[in-house]
């Protein structure tokens, strides 16, 4: 599904991501943890094509990043940012609908309507949707703009900490419907997270990073190691296993 | 509110512009028409295509700049394209001398200063999205810096030139409607409807920019290559509306905030057709205004920049410029 080869790529010399290889199959849902400056963002972004690597390429679904059409790979793959601001006047409905644009480009027929009024659904926003996003808490911006995402409609899906600003319920909520859209469609999700015990209870694969490397790649069972994670996050953690769930505590 | 209200909102508030501007133009063409119509009708009737072509480029040149650099308070002016066109204006009176621009025919100073102007804009970008800085913050600083640099040129020219000189300089910087050259006019009209339309057919892409860059290219617009293409658009719309009539600093600003202000939406369907037509209503209005009630006492940019300063003040205190 998503193939990336030997990819590097530097900020002024210094190396963020270093011949970063990984191979994700179809469907489930992974979670990209690590600690601050691991480069989890820079090699989403790199997945996402909005940063070209200096080095290696990244394919998908055959189809080679930095060669194809910006409009074929946005009707495969979606994605969003971590901090999410616009100038224009939408409301949650006009931002929803943006996540057509590949399909539709700006001319939406009654299939586009239908994706649109799902996704909103699905989030529980129908009561916002009129609502201009200026008038709309952090949380609910950030279900704003996973509802494009879903609204898009593509294989794959990628997340960078799209948990941020929820409560409780909705992060949970939300990490639910990841890993549903992700196990019963068959959608290809990648996620950074911050919260190891979320991606160890919810992901089916976790991939763990460092200094711009990949260390290891496995479920959350191989990876829920003490030793391990105390050494990547360079804090004493434990690892408990509590209501059928592995657990770290740090 | 729903969508239905909203759109009932834009389509009146869209209307009721549409009547202003009509309202303007009749209240331009037809006040106080003392005299002949065959001249009159030619005569204002010229001028009002001038303000009208100066309106819609500078209405959608902003419109599409703010989009495209996201932000807006910045317009193209602030990216030293007045202070340019005053350093051309100064550099060849001082170089070829008063008596020499004066009886240059209209149409090559025009092309020569339009030139230089695009010239200018390309160099600018073709540095400025190299292949590592992508920056637009960096691209608008450098704008405010060549800006100044440009004012500083011509201010020196100008106190060197001698008095003469510098009376026909004054007289070719300020913007007047009054003096514009009919060929001129009819090369701007063509090339302003023409980039108009082009715009016209990028509106979705331009609705999906104003999302930011990296949602752009998440959605799959070509977004280097785009942003790219519409400021080099916008180049060419602020070179016509400067070289037809002077600089207009402050009316871009104005009319561009005053359609975000009117219209609650993002669609540039509708933000662009509202701000070109709150252009020709200021413009038009405004000359209207000067030529028949202050009967020729001050100049159209006294009246645009006092009034655009009181909204942009007023746009300020009520937290609406971000």
């Amino acid at each position: 599904m998503i193939e990336i080869d030997a990819v590097e790529r530097r900020y002024d010399g210094v190396a963020v991501l270093s011949e970063v290889t990984l191979s994700l199959p179809k469907g489930g849902l992974t979670a990209i943890i690590g600690p601050n400056g691991a480069g989890k963002s820079t090699l989403l972004s790199v997945m996402g094509r909005l940063q070209k690597p200096d080095a290696g390429r990244v394919t998908l679904q055959g189809l080679e990043l930095s060669r194809a059409s910006g409009r074929e790979v946005a009707k495969k793959l979606a994605l969003l940012r971590q901090d999410n601001h616009t100038a224009a006047r939408l409301t949650v409905r006009d931002l929803v609908g943006f996540g057509r644009y590949p399909h539709s480009r700006g001319n939406p027929g009654p299939e586009d309507h239908a994706q649109v009024t799902r996704a909103l659904a699905t989030l529980g926003l129908e009561p916002l949707a009129d609502r201009f996003l200026d008038q709309l808490s952090g949380g609910q911006r950030q279900r704003a703009h996973i509802a494009m995402v879903l609204a898009q409609d593509t294989d794959c899906i990628l997340l960078d900490e799209p948990l941020n600003n929820l409560d409780i319920s909705h992060a949970v909520r939300i990490i639910t419907l990841v890993r549903d859209a992700a196990r019963q469609m068959g959608k290809t999700v990648v996620v950074v997270l911050h919260d190891i015990n979320m991606a160890a209870a919810h992901c089916d694969r976790i991939v763990v990073m460092k200094g711009g490397r990949v260390l290891r790649h496995g479920t959350p069972a191989e990876l829920m190691q003490a030793e391990f994670l105390s050494e990547v996050y360079e804090t004493p953690i434990t690892v408990h296993e509590l209501a059928g769930r592995l657990v770290a505590v740090y | 509110m729903s969508p239905e209200i909203r759109n009932r909102q834009i389509a009146w508030r869209m209307a009721l512009l549409v009547v202003l501007a009509l309202a303007a133009a009749a209240a331009f063409m037809l006040l106080q028409a003392r005299g002949s119509w065959d001249f009159l009708l030619p005569f204002r009737g010229r001028k009002l295509a001038a303000l009208a072509v100066v309106a819609v480029a500078v209405a959608l040149s902003t419109v599409v700049f703010q989009t495209v650099t996201q932000n807006r308070i910045l317009t193209p002016s602030i990216m030293g394209f007045d202070a340019l066109y005053v350093l051309i204006q100064t550099g060849m009176v001082f170089g070829l001398g008063a008596g020499r621009v004066s009886t240059l025919d209209p149409r090559l100073m025009f092309g020569l200063e339009l030139a230089a102007m695009i010239l200018f804009a390309l160099l600018l970008f073709r540095w400025m999205f190299g292949p590592r800085a992508r920056n637009l913050h960096l691209l608008m600083l450098v704008g405010i810096v060549l800006g100044t640099l440009f004012r500083s040129i011509s201010g020196f020219l100008q106190r060197i030139i001698d008095p003469d000189s510098f009376t026909v300089l004054q007289d070719r910087l300020f913007a007047s409607f009054n003096s514009v050259d009919p060929s001129l006019l009819t090369l701007s009209a063509l090339l302003v409807a023409g980039l108009a339309l082009v715009i016209w057919r990028l509106v979705p892409e331009l609705d999906v920019l104003a999302l930011g860059r990296e949602a752009a290219i998440g959605l799959g617009v070509p977004q280097e290559r785009l942003v790219h293409g519409l400021l080099v658009l916008v180049t060419v719309l602020v070179a016509l509306s400067t070289a037809l009539v002077g600089p207009v600093t402050f009316l871009g600003l104005l009319v561009a905030n005053l359609a975000y202000l009117l219209m609650p939406t993002g669609r540039h369907a509708v933000l662009l057709p509202a701000s070109a037509l709150i252009a020709l209503i200021t413009l038009i209005g405004g000359q209207t205004l000067l030529e028949r009630v202050l009967h020729y006492d001050t100049a159209l940019a006294v009246v645009v920049e006092f009034a655009g300063g009181l909204v942009f003040i007023l746009l300020v205190i009520r937290g609406v410029a971000r």
